[in-house]
């Protein structure tokens, strides 16, 4: 069981997906069933990861790994091998839960075309996992494409008046990328090949204590010459920086998200995006050091980043549309992410990261909000509510509480994320962190102002007055969100300490002279270390890379 | 080999080496006799015959040239190629892995035409007839060494198909189709028999004054008067108008314009026939010419800005021109010009790799593509000719099976893994970086966002949209199998293409081609 925890979770849901294919479609409720405890199930199975991960979370590398090396395609060098780190770890968690979340969410939402709908969901479920736990370039960019379909379907069907635009928008911007992406994978395969004269897709090298290392193509992606090594992380750039989407590459998303059902906006901001960043942390730093930390690169990552922080937050505040508030909320949310990993350093990444798993559990939770109205009313229009928090108390508590973590309040887990990042990014360049923090200045802003126009005031819409407050399935899929942002908020240190070796291994191959210290998180790195920097040593282990 | 060496009289192993091509023959003169004594309503008897035809030419392929000379491995590399007829057929890996894609797509055809067939009341022996004999041409073309016969076997599949394309006596748009591909086909026959007629005057060297009709000593003799003269202007003749006959049969661009009205009007089958089986067979007698005939590296030098220039055209007009199509089979047509484009990028590569992708390109699009056929196909019924974008729409309500396949089929054609169809592209992709051509693996990359565009059209059409009208889509069994065929070879071959990767690797191996195809076997 150990041994096979990752492709258990990987297949759950696409075994539920072709179970719910058989169920005659007119029986909408054992569908129903099925799909949710398929979704519950999948969930299930990746719980036992936890402690075992736990156990092992002082070993560098990749662990739980399956599958042997060309043990798919042999003629061309493609394995099927998946293994999780801690980064990983953290996002197959978060794509686990808000999988089942976000099914359970549509129990009501949903009543036409049911079976096709919990079919695509749970597919999509399996193609997001792969992506994060695949550790073949050959393997990962078919879950990343293979993702792409039922997403697609989703909007394109169950989406609200121009799914068909959104839809077909989202496809191509994200395959735009991912086309470019497949040329820098190529690339640096044959590379390897004419390097080393070995044929293959990996980018671990398996070791005998049943982990693995980042090797093969990760050795000698980074050694390719200056002008074509630049060209190739642009390519793989293009492709992450859509998904995230950073700043000019942003505008399928308020359409996809303003179109797509409840659960395909909490699946699509809550993971989908992820895949950007943790693609960036990924691959695009390791394979590439030289042009991640050449310093105009670096610069106009960070002002991408910021603008998107900046231009998101003041855009959020223009909207009349909550869903679309909250899509556009994302993008500022998201730009925090980006201009972590670009800080570079430990605190930046790992707070990015944190961040990530930040922004799928409040940005989740504000989309299913945002449904919850939806599906009384039939209507985003911030005009149309006032004073919902005399008719549905209970949603106004769960509703503040999501957008408190949301803009990052103290003791709340977005806080954690957006201060560490930011102190990441103020050792690297005050300035850097100065203009951030006008995003968290922002987001209070328009959270708290949509909260306002919303929830307080008198019931002036007759068609408000007899609001049902949320029903029990609704609050289930509110609490583990609740719990997880206040557990994030007021005891992070073990997500620290699972992102520790992963991040400080990115950082050894990013910048080999970097000091590096114990990565902390904030409020206890205040109690225990006044100015002085650590005393530890720095790992010269990095130099061999 | 000198000539005087050669034997004079055809022996035994003549016969053995084009028993499959009088297989073939045989069963359809026999089509057409036995025609002649069925009732109309026993004609898919025809059928029957045709299919019995194709799997004893396929066994005969197998145990009469495949196994005897090629051991039954695809793996290694090959050993001897028998040569017959004085040198002017070979039976190489590359000549057998296009007799079974012929074979294949022929026996996928008729299963899917049966039916058809009987809708539109044309249900005739001589179509399955034809069938066989364009299969025989392709199969000279597949093996052919000389530029004769080349020739021959470029008529007789091109005059079959010709007739084929009109078979529906009834309908104007099918008469239109066969005469405008007749026309022009018959042009492009005289241009190319002019620059093959060019070609075997400039075999003529010093140490062969008598010429040669043989590819490999047209090569030696171009070669001979390229050193001499890198731009002989005979040369560049010849060039020129070989290379426009054959890019007239693959239709690439600028010689299309017969393939969208002829897709169009062609009974639905033949179009899937032709987009396949015809196009692979003019992609055989492509790569011999130019991999075998013109495989001097200074005649590369010659022809690869021209190929450059028809690739890049190619992919632009074919993705460009589909996206505004409303009618399904004008729009394959157009989408099957663009993957032509793609194919060509693989010749313009020219290293294994390249060769390779094109091969395993035409393997799976023989598959991806005759399946999306199959499925417009079955759109035909009584009263609906059901070839437009609104015949397809809520096909999913009517027909899920079918209209899941298609979604298959179109995501395999755009290109999206882990189906056949990525596997194509990903070579001819590979290929291009490893010779370093990166501005056109890019413009080839990008297009395919293009291509998802328009095939995604027609899924919204299937998944998005009510029907028009409510007569049921139903399968009738050859279509049911052929849909069956194409759908588990495309996904099949996607998530476990290990097997047909090596099966091309070994067909890459071209004889007297192994100066230009580079021997790189894994």
């Amino acid at each position: 069981m150990k041994e096979h925890i990752l492709s258990i979770i990987l297949f759950t849901p696409l075994v539920g997906a072709l179970i719910v294919l058989l169920i005659p479609k007119e029986k909408k409720d054992t569908i129903r069933w099925v799909a949710n405890i398929f979704a519950a199930l999948g969930f299930l199975v990746s719980v036992p990861l936890v402690p075992w991960f736990w156990k092992t979370v002082d070993i560098p590398g990749f662990k739980f790994v399956e599958g042997s090396l060309n043990n798919w395609i042999p003629s061309i060098g493609v394995s099927y091998l998946i293994g999780v780190d801690g980064i990983s770890f953290l996002l197959v968690m978060l794509t686990t839960l808000l999988g089942f979340v976000s099914i359970l969410s549509s129990w009501n939402a949903i009543e036409d075309r049911v079976k096709e709908y919990y079919a695509w969901f749970l597919v999509l479920q399996t193609g997001m996992l792969g992506v994060f736990m695949a550790l073949d370039f050959f393997l990962f960019y078919v879950f990343w494409e293979v993702m792409l379909v039922p997403m697609y379907l989703l909007i394109g069907i169950w989406g609200g008046p121009r799914k068909l635009y959104a839809a077909i928008k989202f496809f191509l911007y994200t395959l735009v990328g991912s086309v470019l992406m497949l040329l820098g994978i190529l690339y640096i395969y044959f590379n390897h090949a004419s390097q080393t004269g070995e044929y293959t897709f990996a980018f671990v090298n398996l070791l005998a204590n049943g982990t693995a290392e980042y090797g093969a193509l990760m050795n000698t992606a980074p050694q390719i010459a200056m002008p074509i090594a630049t060209w190739l992380f642009f390519a793989f750039f293009v492709a992450f920086a859509i998904k995230v989407p950073m700043f000019p590459f942003h505008t399928w998303l308020p359409d996809a998200h303003v179109e797509a059902p409840t659960a395909g906006s909490v699946i699509l901001a809550g993971v989908l995006l992820k895949m950007g960043t943790y693609g960036l942390v990924r691959f695009s730093l390791p394979l590439f050091p030289d042009v991640a930390k050449d310093e105009t690169v670096r610069f106009w990552m960070v002002v991408l980043s910021i603008v998107g922080i900046v231009y998101g937050g003041l855009v959020s505040l223009m909207q009349k549309d909550m869903k679309k508030l909250v899509a556009y909320s994302s993008v500022s949310h998201l730009g925090f992410c980006t201009l972590g990993i670009f800080a570079l350093n430990p605190l930046g990444l790992s707070g990015s990261i944190l961040q990530q798993v930040n922004h799928g559990i409040s940005t989740g939770a504000l989309f299913l909000i945002v449904g919850v109205l939806y599906e009384r009313r039939h209507t985003r229009e911030i005009a149309e509510y006032g004073g919902i928090s005399s008719v549905m108390p209970a949603y106004a508590t769960v509703t503040l509480i999501m957008f408190l973590s949301s803009m990052g309040l103290p003791l709340l887990n977005g806080f954690i994320g957006e201060f560490t990042i930011l102190q990441g990014a103020y050792t690297e360049n005050k300035y850097w962190a100065a203009w951030a923090v006008s995003g968290v200045v922002l987001a209070a802003a328009y959270l708290l102002w949509l909260y306002q126009r919303v929830f307080f005031g008198p019931v002036n819409n007759p068609k408000n007055e007899k609001l049902e407050d949320l029903s029990r399935r609704e609050l289930a899929t509110f609490i583990p969100l609740v719990i997880l942002a206040f557990w994030i908020g007021v005891y992070p240190k073990p997500f620290f300490q699972i992102l520790e070796q992963p991040v400080n291994q990115i950082v050894r191959i990013v910048r080999p002279d970097y000091q590096l210290g114990p990565v902390r998180p904030p409020v206890e790195a205040q109690k225990a270390a006044p100015a002085e920097t650590p005393a530890t040593p720095a790992t010269p282990q990095g130099a061999q890379r | 080999v000198n000539a005087a060496q050669v034997a004079r009289w055809y022996t035994s192993q003549d016969y053995i080496l084009a028993l499959p091509m009088l297989l073939l023959t045989l069963f359809a003169l026999g089509i057409l006799v036995i025609d002649l004594l069925l009732p109309r309503e026993w004609k898919k008897l025809n059928a029957v015959t045709a299919m019995i035809g194709l799997v004893f030419a396929a066994v005969a392929v197998y145990v009469k040239i495949y196994r005897p000379w090629h051991g039954g491995a695809i793996t290694g590399e090959m050993s001897s190629a028998p040569t017959g007829f004085i040198q002017s057929v070979v039976m190489d890996p590359f000549a057998i892995f296009f007799f079974f894609l012929f074979l294949a797509a022929a026996a996928i055809a008729i299963l899917m035409s049966v039916r058809y067939m009987e809708i539109e009341r044309e249900h005739d022996g001589s179509y399955y007839a034809l069938i066989l004999f364009s299969v025989v041409g392709m199969m000279c073309l597949a093996a052919g060494t000389d530029i004769v016969l080349l020739f021959i076997g470029l008529e007789l599949m091109s005059v079959s198909t010709y007739v084929l394309v009109g078979f529906l006596r009834s309908d104007k748009r099918s008469n239109e189709a066969a005469l405008k591909y007749l026309l022009l086909g018959a042009f492009s026959s005289g241009i190319f028999a002019y620059g093959l007629s060019l070609l075997y005057g400039l075999s003529s060297r010093p140490d062969l004054p008598q010429g040669s009709t043989n590819l490999s000593e047209i090569a030696v003799s171009l070669r001979h008067y390229l050193v001499a003269d890198p731009t002989n202007p005979l040369v560049l003749l010849a060039l020129v108008t070989t290379a426009a006959g054959l890019f007239f049969k693959i239709a690439a661009i600028p010689f299309h314009q017969w393939a969208p009205d002829a897709y169009e009007g062609a009974p639905t089958t033949i179009t899937g026939f032709m987009s396949v089986a015809v196009k692979a067979a003019a992609w055989a007698l492509l790569l011999r010419i130019f991999l075998v005939g013109f495989g001097a590296p200074e005649m590369r030098e010659l022809y690869l800005p021209m190929v450059v220039f028809v690739a890049v055209a190619t992919m632009t007009g074919g993705n460009l021109a589909a996206i505004s199509q409303s009618n399904l089979k004008r729009l394959l047509a157009y989408s099957s010009i663009a993957h032509v484009g793609y194919m060509l990028l693989g010749l313009v590569a020219g290293n294994a790799t390249g060769i390779k992708g094109i091969l395993l390109y035409l393997l799976v699009y023989t598959f991806m593509n005759l399946g999306a056929f199959a499925v417009i196909t079955s759109l035909r019924r009584r009263q609906i000719i059901g070839d437009e974008m609104d015949d397809i729409r809520g096909l999913w309500f009517k027909a899920p099976t079918s209209a899941l396949l298609m979604f298959v089929f179109l995501l395999s054609l755009a290109g999206i893994p882990p189906l056949a169809g990525f596997y194509g592209k990903y070579f001819i992709f590979l290929a291009l970086l490893e010779t370093g051509h990166f501005v056109l693996a890019a413009i080839a990359v990008l297009y395919i966002a293009v291509a998802v565009y328009y095939y995604f059209r027609i899924a919204n059409a299937m998944f998005m949209q009510p029907a028009l009208d409510a007569e049921p889509v139903t399968l009738s069994p050859g279509l049911a199998t052929a849909l069956a065929i194409t759908g588990v070879f495309t996904v099949g071959m996607g998530l476990f293409p290990d097997m047909w990767i090596r099966a091309v690797n070994w067909s890459v191996q071209m004889a007297g081609g192994a100066s230009s195809v580079a021997t790189i076997l894994r």
